[in-house]
């Protein structure tokens, strides 16, 4: 089954068998905090262990019906959605650029449009913040959408880069000979089949803005709470189950968000071997 | 359309016939076309450079100016900045008279839009104290006889009569300073202002740094050493079997490490379940301390950071053919000898590049030590939050940034080499 070569002697096979259960080892440490978190989200009792005393919604019933957590439910998605959008437009427009020959050898340019995922976080939140307090963009949802655009467009450059390297430009060319201007060419031709890329880039993106908690806590005061800055308070005075409810239902959409990657990656495989 | 143009051309039957006498047209627009495609690519790219430069360059920059540039004493206090600027601290003398006048005109200009409170809170940075001494002198301005500006100031308090008070006040008044970075590297300057170490007691910096980089090579070893026999095991695995398994890894990927943070703080509570089994198996007495220490950052820090490890070990791996082990073991070499000459090798760019990832990754880590370590496992980050938050010592915290970034800097340039040029790669 693996493609190991053939141990036959007792020490190799004993080796062979240490690797695969070390490695499932390893697996289960990655999964477990995981998973264990969630059973006690609907713990009747607000304790932390186990065997659990009794299953109750209340948790649930706490974080939707409390207007803090609602509200900053309500500014997550905001600028989730409004910085992805712009960090998806730029970045498309950036790689379609990116893409000519002779600004493919400017190693420089690539490096300053990736420049935001490199930077520590706490430097781009502390140099967002004197650079937007005085301009009146500190405090407001404005200021940690734009702030949280320019972290989302490197991952959308490298998604549609890579999309675009596989993309054949012969399409392009022919959508042009049939009389097809630029951009209906663009829309009808190019966008549907590097949409894989885009919506990864995206969803990057996205997950990106959704998860983002150290610029959040510079740029926004108790108005503009986000999800993660509520969680990031919540635990710092007091851990209560309803902090596991919001991981639980972000471990919920975090999967939703992987299972699509996975369906477009396998998509872009298949367009990419031709067998679509 | 010089494209159109061009292709009408080809396209004409008396193609040939023209091509040798239009050959030159051809080529102008030929040439002027690829101008065309490299302004468009231009254009396309120009939107997001100019969004970069205003919302993540310029900040930045704003950054790097504040680490080295200061102006709340030169324009709060100009006639003192102006004055002091002649005056030499080596020399172990009080300023000349003109001097202790100009600080007290200053002060009086500069009281009713709070300057002095603004200067007051600069020269603490350098001095805890000059706040207090500021503060009281600028209550005292009305009752001052300046007939003798010298004497008078060292009545109201005797600091004004220490060369040790000017040279602060000096080497702070100047617009374009490096005492923040001396500060950020555990240098002071001394009562004449010469620069000198500060004393063990007031030393911090050396040490955030060294613990940053020593937790982050940690976590950066761990990472590698835990990863590389995962990402053999997944990278030998036919993709039958090996993406449910990946799954393992992607998911934990995917989840917000604010929710994996939380997790942990569950998981290693006096009573959270890890203590509540190893009481059940009566392994120990009573529950082990488990959190708030170097042991929680470092088991947390590499839970996170180990998917990435993983990731970039695995893409590398499955790139290598099983022939080369295979023909060294037909070839006689031992399973331990095979792996290190034949398979081990062909490994190396990507443990190097997972090593300087989870390195790079986990020198800015700011959220996972503040919530699950102890007062003496925060790294550079929290101090830098530290001082632009509750300080307010934004030179110094700048200061810090620009070294930290540095740091990240040289170490990415490392990690690009690296990896042929290829940069950062996503699941």
């Amino acid at each position: 089954m693996m493609n190991f070569p053939a141990y036959t002697n007792f020490w190799g096979k004993l080796a062979k068998y240490l690797h695969v259960i070390y490695a499932l080892l390893v697996l289960v440490f990655l999964i477990i905090p995981i998973i264990a978190i969630i059973p006690l989200s609907f713990n009747s009792e607000p304790y932390f262990t186990y065997p659990m005393p009794g299953f109750s919604l209340k948790w649930y019933e706490a974080f939707f019906t409390s207007p803090i957590w609602i509200d900053s439910l309500k500014n997550t998605l905001i600028v989730g959605v409004i910085s992805t959008l712009i960090a998806t437009v730029l970045g498309i427009m950036a790689s379609l650029g990116l893409m000519h020959p002779r600004l493919q050898r400017l190693a420089w340019l690539k490096g300053v449009l990736m420049s935001p995922m490199i930077v520590p976080l706490i430097i781009t939140a502390v140099g967002v913040y004197f650079a937007f307090s005085p301009i009146g963009l500190s405090n407001s949802l404005t200021g940690l959408i734009l702030a949280h655009a320019a972290l989302g467009v490197p991952f959308v450059i490298v998604t549609v880069t890579a999309t675009l390297a596989g993309f054949n430009e012969t399409l392009s060319r022919a959508g042009r000979i049939l009389g097809a201007t630029p951009l209906q060419c663009f829309f009808k031709v190019k966008l549907p089949l590097i949409a894989p890329g885009v919506i990864s880039g995206a969803l990057f993106a996205f997950a990106t803005s959704f998860d983002e908690i150290v610029v959040a806590i510079f740029l926004t005061s108790a108005d503009q709470r986000t999800v993660p800055r509520q969680m990031w308070s919540g635990i710092r005075e007091q851990l209560s189950p309803t902090i596991l409810a919001v991981a639980t239902i972000l471990i919920v959409m975090s999967t939703i968000m992987l299972i699509t990657l996975e369906l477009l990656r396998r998509r872009t495989e298949r367009i990419r071997t031709g067998s679509l | 359309m010089p494209t159109a143009k061009l292709m009408k051309m080809i396209d004409s039957p008396l193609a040939e016939k023209l091509y040798a006498s239009e050959a030159k047209v051809l080529k102008r627009n030929l040439r002027r076309s690829e101008r065309f495609g490299l302004l468009r690519a231009l254009l396309l790219i120009f939107p997001l450079f100019v969004f970069l430069l205003l919302t993540f360059i310029l900040p930045i920059g704003s950054l790097l100016m504040k680490s080295v540039t200061d102006d709340v004493i030169p324009t709060e206090w100009p006639a003192l900045t102006q004055s002091l600027g002649a005056w030499e601290p080596a020399k172990k003398q009080l300023p000349d008279n003109q001097t202790y006048l100009n600080l007290v005109a200053d002060m009086k200009k500069s009281v009713d839009n709070d300057g002095n409170s603004r200067v007051a809170s600069r020269l603490n940075f350098q001095q805890s104290g000059m706040r207090s001494l500021i503060m009281k002198t600028a209550r005292h301005l009305d009752s001052l006889d300046l007939t003798n500006p010298k004497q008078a100031l060292i009545d109201t308090d005797e600091r004004w009569g220490q060369v040790g008070t000017w040279t602060i006040i000096k080497f702070s008044s100047r617009s374009l300073t490096f005492d923040y970075f001396l500060n950020a590297f555990d240098y002071s300057r001394d009562e004449f202002g010469n620069v000198v170490h500060n004393a063990p007691a007031d030393s911090l910096y050396q040490d955030v740094f060294v613990r940053t980089i020593v937790v982050s090579l940690t976590v950066a070893v761990l990472c590698v050493l835990i990863a590389y026999p995962v990402a053999s095991f997944l990278a030998a695995l036919p993709s039958k079997y090996s993406n449910p398994l990946m799954i393992l890894v992607l998911l934990p990927f995917w989840t917000s490490f604010l929710v994996r943070t939380t997790a942990w703080i569950v998981m290693l509570q006096t009573n959270g379940p890890i203590n509540q089994f190893l009481l059940e198996l009566s392994l120990i007495a009573k529950p082990l301390e488990l959190i708030y220490n170097r042991f929680s950052v470092l088991v947390s820090m590499t839970h996170i950071l180990l998917p990435y490890s993983i990731l970039s070990l695995y893409s590398v791996m499955k790139g290598i053919s099983p022939v080369y082990v295979k023909a060294a073991r037909s070839l006689g070499a031992g399973p331990i000898k095979a792996f290190f000459n034949a398979y081990f090798p062909q490994t190396l760019p990507g443990v190097v590049a997972a090593g300087i990832l989870s390195f790079i990754l986990s020198i800015g880590y700011y959220i996972t030590p503040a919530l699950v370590g102890g007062a003496d496992d925060q790294l550079a980050s929290y101090y830098i939050a530290n001082h632009v938050n509750t300080t307010l010592n934004w030179g110094l915290a700048s200061a810090l940034s620009v070294l930290l970034l540095g740091g990240v800097m040289v170490l990415y340039i490392v990690f690009v080499r690296m990896t042929g040029g290829k940069g950062l790669k996503l699941g």
